[in-house]
């Protein structure tokens, strides 16, 4: 059975992902929707970076947010490293293209028509976007939901790197995992990673269930 | 009132320069080939086309002029495109409602009026995906009138539809031509939708104006390409002055027209007095110097030689005036040279069709 200690991982691991879900769709509908329009020069370096967690080892990214956020680096006293904003930081940075790249698709695939028949109905832009742009890209925000979610609530390698492995703090699911089997605990490991291999699974499902016509990025 | 356009746009190799100044009344045809800027005119009134530079006014408001660029939201337009355009994610009523609530309760008609002109009543708790083609167009043109526009530009929006929902559409046009104030501006490249709908006329080709002016004037004039296309056809506007029950026939008379300057028409469903609008195709004009007596054509109508035009190596092309109204006969060169025709000469136009547009 899971131990306190598993309850408060999981905990931890439901408020680190929700939260980097709501920040990343505050932050990610517009740079999305920027990136979905615009025609700047600068478009593929901007791509590139959103899309950089995914190919880079989650330690490269974690000791980068180590340097900067850690007691060494510009925030000096005020360090980051190894709290639960920290977590949150480095969380944001690496579910970035899970929720931006679904979004992107989505705006892209609206008919520019739509947006056209809007503003001759009198709707100013803003107004456009809230009540054509958003109904009409809801398998994208479904999308870029459930992946900026459980994509969080995987990762490991970041979260090793800034939050270390404080219990009732900075511990989440994926470490409490690693150091159960690293105790030889493996009955507890399996409990949680039995456990997260369903959650995940359900939430693939929802979306591929729902969305079967949207295209989903791997990781 | 009018609406004064001034506006030009250069886009890889189509470049747009239109000068006008269009009557704000009445239905505007604007027609000219594929290709020619009809609709991209209709976009820039709309001001959906950013990059056209130049002036627009309607009336005494400035939509847009060297500072000003009245956003596309701001411009009172109401906007049928070609392909309907209406909202999946809502039902029929909800795309009426994103009209009707930002526009509020405006001078325009009202909810009920536009739904009963555009014959939509049970259409509105229906989803906008699963209408046909003529319904869509329906629901876009009530919705475009419920922003109570002061000018209604309609983009080709017949042209994707089949013959059944032109049938549809057409009349629920014609009621709003008839009951409505507001003018309007219809994109088109079909001389038969233009005939039946059209007041003014304004010609475009390779961007440019070719002419502009009043439907019958220009429909008749010698030099522009609608009487040189194969469709050159005449509009004439007469009223109902008799109905013959044994034949089953309906008399015209038309403006000017005086004895003999009559048409008839089979069937007997118009009431007496009714004006209506006729189309008399050039091709089915012939000409003759004397009345004939022994003739199956019913339509002889004395008239008077007003110009001529070469159409091509083997034809020609002949105005004729009949009172107040012109009509077109396309004749060889052969018969040209027989009946030796010229400007003035007096003669007789057999007409073996006529058919009502209206």
């Amino acid at each position: 059975m899971p131990t306190d200690a598993d309850i408060a991982a999981l905990l931890i691991t439901l408020k680190l992902a929700g939260l980097t879900t709501l920040i990343l769709l505050i932050i990610g509908t517009p740079l999305a929707w920027w990136l979905a329009r615009t025609h700047w020069r600068g478009k593929p370096a901007v791509e590139a970076l959103v899309a950089l967690p995914l190919v880079l080892p989650p330690t490269v990214l974690g000791f980068y947010l180590l340097v900067l956020l850690g007691a060494n680096g510009p925030l000096g006293e005020h360090s980051l490293a190894f709290t639960f904003t920290g977590l949150v930081i480095g969380s944001v940075f690496y579910s970035l293209p899970f929720v931006v790249q679904p979004l992107q698709g989505a705006f892209a695939a609206i008919d520019r028509g739509y947006m056209e028949a809007a503003a001759t109905l009198r709707a100013s832009p803003r107004d456009t976007f809230f009540s054509v742009v958003v109904p009409l890209a809801r398998p994208g925000f479904l999308t870029a939901t459930v992946l900026g979610f459980a994509h969080t609530v995987g990762e490991f390698g970041v979260v090793l790197m800034i939050g270390g492995n404080i219990p009732g703090s900075t511990q989440v699911l994926s470490i409490a995992i690693y150091e159960h089997v690293e105790n030889l605990e493996y009955a507890r490991a399996h409990w949680i990673s039995g456990g997260l291999l369903l959650l995940s699974f359900a939430l693939l499902l929802m979306v591929y269930g729902l969305n079967r016509r949207f295209k989903v990025v791997g990781p | 009132m009018s609406l004064e356009i001034g506006l030009r746009l250069s886009r890889g190799d189509f470049a747009l320069a239109v000068e006008a100044c269009l009557p704000a009344r009445g239905v505007t045809a604007i027609f000219g080939p594929s290709g020619c800027g009809k609709t991209t005119l209709l976009r820039a009134i709309a001001g959906l086309e950013p990059q056209v530079s130049g002036r627009l006014r309607l009336g005494d408001e400035t939509w847009q002029d060297k500072a000003h660029f009245l956003p596309p939201h701001q411009r009172p337009v109401g906007y049928v495109f070609q392909h309907a355009v209406l909202f999946p994610h809502l039902s029929v009523r909800g795309n009426l409602d994103f009209a009707r609530r930002r526009c509020g309760d405006g001078p325009g008609p009202g909810f009920d009026e536009v739904v009963e002109l555009a014959g939509i009543e049970h259409l509105l708790s229906r989803a906008t995906p699963n209408l046909s083609g003529g319904e869509r167009q329906r629901v876009a043109l009530a919705r475009a009138l419920l922003t109570a526009p002061r000018l209604l530009l309609l983009d080709e929006p017949l042209a994707a539809l089949d013959r059944q929902a032109k049938a549809e559409l057409m009349p629920c046009l014609e009621r709003l031509h008839e009951n409505l104030s507001i003018p309007v501006l219809y994109v088109s490249h079909a001389i038969d939708e233009v005939a039946r709908l059209a007041d003014q006329l304004l010609l475009l080709a390779d961007g440019r104006v070719e002419a502009s002016g009043p439907l019958m004037a220009m429909l008749t004039r010698l030099d522009l390409t609608l009487a040189g296309s194969e469709e050159a056809l005449a509009v004439i506007e007469a009223t109902v002055s008799a109905i013959d029950r044994d034949y089953h026939l309906t008399r015209l008379a038309f403006a000017g027209g005086g004895e003999g300057r009559e048409l008839w028409l089979p069937g007997d469903h118009l009431p007496v007095g009714r004006k209506v609008r006729l189309a008399v195709h050039a091709r089915d004009v012939s000409l003759t110097l004397r009345p004939p007596t022994q003739s199956s054509i019913l339509n002889i109508i004395p008239v008077c030689v007003d110009a001529l035009s070469s159409s091509g190596p083997a034809q020609t092309l002949v105005r004729l005036r009949a009172g107040e109204i012109a009509l077109l006969a396309r004749v060889t060169r052969k018969s040209e040279t027989a009946l030796d025709l010229h400007a003035g000469q007096a003669l007789f136009a057999q007409v073996k069709s006529v058919s009502l547009v209206e």
